[in-house]
């Protein structure tokens, strides 16, 4: 188109060539935009919606979840606490319990101590009054000589009159009322 | 490809040798000699420089675009934080909030909107290129009918041809006697002068501010070259283009909006049945 016939030309009636190419123009935007574009955008827009929601949600999650662990770990300190204070009271009983054990143990021990310490008194008193028999009647026959002027040592040892003696006084004793044997003949040495 | 301002340069040294007076550029300007013609079904093609940018445009934006959302991040980088800043302009602050609720689907129609008028009123300040395709009525025209027939379209869908058209025809909650009045300029509202405003404010915004530009600074070139007393008040033209250049820019990005923004003003009347 010369200058001169663009002079002449009206602005506002555009030839039909120009509005096929600007329609071609624009159809290619948006064509570009409908279907790359804005998807993109969106799909960006959606995924930083997601990631700001799931941030928020994440953290709500945490907490709660720190929160649960406080509750867990208090329940499991009150527990502890209960616990200890049954293993103290546990360990007080026991304790109690193996004094007493020990104390009873310390008793029959002594109990036992002292029975065997009777036994063995018992026992030697026993060796005793059977050495002692023997010399009482020696003693006797010979006090009795001595007095009598002879010697009674051979009479008294034939006819066994001082056993006889004895074993009476032994049935005395046994025929005592109090029927503890030997205790008449426990006293008299007692008190010597 | 040469820059408009020299072309006319060269030109205008032919125009005002004989009178020798400086010739102000006119409506040759947007009719610059076809790079190519042919004829396609008996439709005549013009393949002028204008063409091209317009082609250079739209290839530039759609690449810009395709770039940002290549590798899409939840964390963006600067291409795509710029790219997603510009279709949230669009997404949240018309189709969300002006369109209404049922506006999301609108967010890629009038992001396309948008960022093709963007791009190609941009090249009004692009040095080599300095003249927005927009500045040709048959771009800003192709816009406003593809807007007219969808913002119809939408009208009848959500409310129903009926009531769509009755609603325009006989304006809600105005007395009877006020249709011989109101029913011809709503006819005239919705059905032409809506579509005609959208595309000649954006037409008109583009070919005064090329007009400007040019005027300056062919001005600032004769002013220069004649050689006399005149020679002071170049630097003066010079400044005013500049100056122009940035309200230029404000210009390109104001319009591309402002069309935006008033299609989905249109779309929210078509959608929402109370005007």
């Amino acid at each position: 188109m010369s200058i001169l016939a663009a002079e002449s030309a009206n602005p506002l009636i555009p030839p039909l060539g120009e509005i096929i190419i600007g329609l071609i123009a624009f159809a290619i935007v948006l064509l570009v935009m409908f279907k790359f574009v804005a998807p993109r955008f969106e799909q960006v827009f959606r995924a930083r919606r997601e990631a700001i929601e799931g941030g928020i949600e994440r953290a709500e999650a945490m907490q709660a979840e720190a929160r649960e662990a406080l509750e867990q770990y208090r329940a499991q300190l009150a527990e502890a606490r209960t616990e200890a204070a049954q293993i103290r009271d546990q360990a007080r009983a026991e304790g109690q319990q193996i004094l007493e054990e020990l104390r009873v143990q310390a008793q029959q021990e002594s109990a036992r101590i002292i029975a065997r310490g009777e036994e063995q008194l018992a026992a030697s008193r026993q060796q005793v009054i059977n050495e002692l028999r023997g010399q009482i009647g020696a003693l006797a026959v010979d006090l009795a000589g001595r007095i009598v002027g002879e010697s009674l040592e051979d009479e008294a040892r034939r006819s066994g009159t001082v056993d006889r003696f004895l074993d009476q006084l032994d049935g005395m004793a046994a025929g005592s009322p109090d029927g503890r044997p030997g205790s008449s003949v426990y006293v008299p040495e007692g008190n010597r | 490809m040469t820059s408009s301002a020299l072309e006319r340069g060269s030109v205008l040294a032919v125009e005002s040798d004989p009178g020798g007076g400086f010739v102000a550029p006119g409506l040759s300007e947007f009719y610059p000699e076809p790079v190519a013609t042919f004829s396609l079904l008996g439709v005549d093609f013009e393949i002028t420089r204008i063409t091209i940018i317009l082609w250079i445009a739209t290839l530039a934006m759609i690449a810009f675009l395709v770039a940002a959302v290549r590798k899409p991040q939840i964390v963006p980088g600067k291409l795509q934080y710029l790219g997603e800043t510009g279709y949230s302009l669009i997404r949240d602050g018309v189709a969300r909030d002006v369109v209404g609720p049922k506006g999301l689907p609108f967010a890629p129609f009038l992001a396309s909107l948008f960022f093709f008028i963007l791009a190609n009123n941009l090249m009004a300040i692009i040095p080599f290129a300095q003249i927005s395709p927009m500045s040709k009525f048959a771009f800003p025209l192709v816009l406003a009918a593809i807007c007219w027939v969808l913002y119809i379209w939408v009208g009848i869908r959500e409310q129903g041809a009926g009531k769509y058209f009755k609603d325009i025809l006989f304006l809600p909650g105005v007395p009877k006697p006020m249709y011989i009045l109101v029913t011809p300029i709503e006819i005239l509202q919705n059905f032409v002068v809506r579509p005609f405003t959208l595309a000649v404010r954006l037409f008109a915004n583009m070919f005064a501010g090329h007009m400007l530009l040019v005027v300056f600074a062919l001005g600032a070139t004769y002013l220069f070259t004649v050689g006399n007393f005149s020679a002071v008040f170049g630097p003066i033209s010079a400044l005013m283009a500049i100056v122009m250049t940035f309200f230029e820019l404000l210009v390109i990005f104001l319009q591309a909006y402002v069309f935006t923004v008033l299609m989905g003003t249109y779309l929210n009347g078509s959608i929402e049945a109370e005007h």
